[in-house]
């Protein structure tokens, strides 16, 4: 009897280390990670207000940096002026804008059609779908340089006019890949909704049309919404597809800021990226908010 | 999904066409179609900004050369009884596969880089999505997740330039231990195959701690208890209980976090440098400037079949991507 109670005492001691040691991995695992997600991102925000070129220690606040992006001087070479930056917003802005209006159409249009009807073909088209959100923007965006080459080779040779890239093929390549998202988020909101809506209105003699915007359209509205500033912000923010796609004269936004991150390391830049975050925060939020409604109106 | 199917009429088939013909006719168009655009391109003859007929294979050789050399392979196994590492190991594994063929050096590096990423967000992604999933109110599970996916949703560019900022020659962490007296000189951090594999780990840890904060949140912790009963410890309890009961979670989180790791351009271009360079450099290089369309094409099929592979490993072993399943 002895013998046995002291192998479970060994045991137990054994057991509460491991579980020490578990409590304390659960513990220190979320600050160091916490840490390790938040502080490059807050590091950038201090630093556009520190008054001091380097990234060493806190000489004292100034707004400074924030008012030489707008006074001409944000990296270190003359190719990145505040004339280029606002015209790259311009063109980023109507990129997106564009953008949003065709991914949407298409995507609540794709979203309605798999939520509330069954064709031929939609197991396929529904893999398709999912192939520009998980496939390497690099293959998407070569594989429109080679197939926009092709289209514009054959268009010389038949009509004699020469096109080349520029803000038509920008906005093909991002609907390409934003429609799907838009897609998604339409119909995860009509999954949620009882198509019984719907039903009701058509035994009350509506049609389909009336049905569609009385009835449907009004309940998936926040959802159309919030696919629609998805679709604005992936756009916005989009780098790689837009790098191969692009002809000369369009700069976007983030291919003004690449070039910018990849050559200097200024506090300018600092601030660029900070102005950045706050847009995207706005965006989140409104986008947060609307999802928020979605949630709580059904 | 089944009530809804039963009450769909079957005359909702054409409006169901009606629907999705722009979707068809646009994927079909510029999704597709280039797609098998590159494929053809693969197997062309270089020309001038772009490929010409006839049909060769010299692409494939050229980023394959050496697969297929005896000697080759033959001398790179005897090497393989001195390697004292795992890196060591890989190296030679590289150099048996490829030896000094630079397409396949950096196509295994690339491999190497995403499985070591996506190793990494496991071993930080498991524990915290287990103490996100375990936290007792709702409002603290919404909150320590939103701090996860928060970041995730800021600019991309933005968040990789910060390691910039913080691993660079006059960056952070050099300042830092320089001014403490630590080193003499100024450490390289950037523009090295760990600066890459911090900025990918930086990026994607939402992908690996999302699908298995569902996966926790579904588990029944009663068998815990159970195991537990039956004279478990916390350790063989999480090892023969708990991990098993989330593996789907952990299967797709890591495929998640392994195909945009494989795929990236962004950082490797950012914080890689010459040594971090990754097939998706490679890539883009043969597009821009004087480049070889059909080898970047060919590159493009490979890291295509990769995706691919992983996709059908997600659909095999994962769990369909997190959703809301609690809706209150």
């Amino acid at each position: 009897m002895n013998q046995r109670f002291e192998i479970d005492q060994a045991k137990l001691s054994r057991d509460l280390a491991i579980r020490r040691v578990g409590r304390v991995g659960l513990l220190l695992n979320p600050i160091f990670t916490y840490f390790f997600l938040w502080a490059p991102i807050l590091l950038l925000v201090v630093f556009s207000f520190n008054n001091s070129r380097g990234v060493s220690v806190w000489r004292g606040f100034t707004f400074d940096w924030y008012i030489n992006i707008f006074d001409n001087t944000i990296g270190s070479d003359a190719s990145f002026s505040t004339g280029l930056l606002l015209s790259s917003v311009g063109n980023s802005l109507i990129v997106a804008v564009a953008t949003t209006i065709f991914a949407t159409l298409i995507g609540t249009a794709t979203g309605l059609a798999f939520a509330r009807t069954r064709f031929p073909g939609q197991n396929f088209l529904d893999a398709v779908l999912y192939l520009p959100i998980v496939i390497p923007e690099i293959t998407q965006g070569i594989s429109l340089v080679v197939f926009f080459k092709i289209v514009f080779d054959w268009y010389d040779r038949i009509t004699g006019v020469t096109l080349s890239q520029g803000f038509v093929t920008i906005i093909l390549a991002h609907v390409t890949f934003t429609m799907s998202y838009v897609m998604l988020v339409v119909r995860a909101r009509l999954a949620n909704m009882s198509p019984r809506y719907e039903e009701a209105a058509r035994d009350l003699g509506a049609n389909e049309w009336q049905t569609f915007w009385r009835v449907t359209f009004p309940l998936i509205f926040p959802g159309v919404l919030a696919g629609a500033l998805l679709a604005f912000t992936l756009s916005l923010d989009d780098y790689v597809i837009t790098f191969f796609t692009t002809g000369s004269g369009t700069n976007t936004l983030p291919m003004f800021v690449y070039g910018l991150l990849r050559t200097s390391v200024t506090p300018e830049v600092n601030a660029l990226s900070t102005l950045m975050l706050i847009a995207s925060t706005i965006l989140i939020a409104v986008s947060l908010g609307l999802q928020g409604r979605n949630a709580a109106d059904l | 999904m089944t009530k809804q199917k039963l009450n769909i009429p079957d005359r909702n088939m054409e409006a169901g066409i009606a629907l999705s013909t722009p979707a068809i006719i646009w994927m079909g168009l510029l999704f597709i179609t280039p797609l098998v655009v590159v494929m053809f391109m693969s197997f062309l003859n270089r020309a001038r900004g772009g490929g010409e007929l006839p049909y060769t294979l010299e692409s494939y050789q050229t980023v394959f050369g050496g697969f297929y050399e005896w000697d080759a392979i033959q001398e790179g196994f005897s090497k393989l009884g001195t390697v004292g590492s795992f890196a060591e190991g890989w190296e030679v594994f590289g150099d048996i596969l490829a030896p000094d063929n630079p397409y396949a050096l950096v196509l295994f590096r690339s491999i190497r880089i995403a499985l070591i990423t996506t190793l990494i967000t496991l071993f930080i992604g498991y524990p915290l999505a287990f103490y996100i999933s375990t936290r007792e109110s709702a409002f603290m599970r919404t909150f320590t997740l939103f701090l996860v996916i928060l970041p995730f949703w800021t600019n991309f560019l933005i968040r990789t330039y910060a390691w910039r900022v913080i691993l660079g020659e006059e960056g952070v962490i050099n300042n830092a231990l320089l001014a403490i007296g630590l080193i003499d000189a100024p450490l390289e951090m950037l523009y090295t195959q760990g600066a890459v594999i911090v900025g990918l780990v930086y990026g994607f840890l939402p992908f690996m701690v999302l699908p298995i904060y569902a996966a926790v949140e579904r588990f029944d912790f009663n068998l815990v208890e159970a195991a537990h009963d039956l004279g478990a410890n916390d350790w063989s309890a999480f090892w023969r209980v708990v991990l098993p009961g989330t593996l789907p979670g952990v299967v797709a989180g890591c495929i998640l976090v392994f195909i945009p790791s494989i795929g990236s351009y962004v950082t490797p271009d950012l914080l890689g440098g010459t040594d971090g360079l990754m097939i998706g450099n490679l890539i883009a290089g043969q597009f821009k400037g004087t480049g070889h369309w059909p080898r970047g094409s060919t590159l493009s099929i490979i890291l295509m079949c990769i995706v691919m592979l992983s996709l059908w490993a997600y659909n095999t072993f994962g769990q369909a991507a997190p959703t809301n399943r609690k809706e209150k």
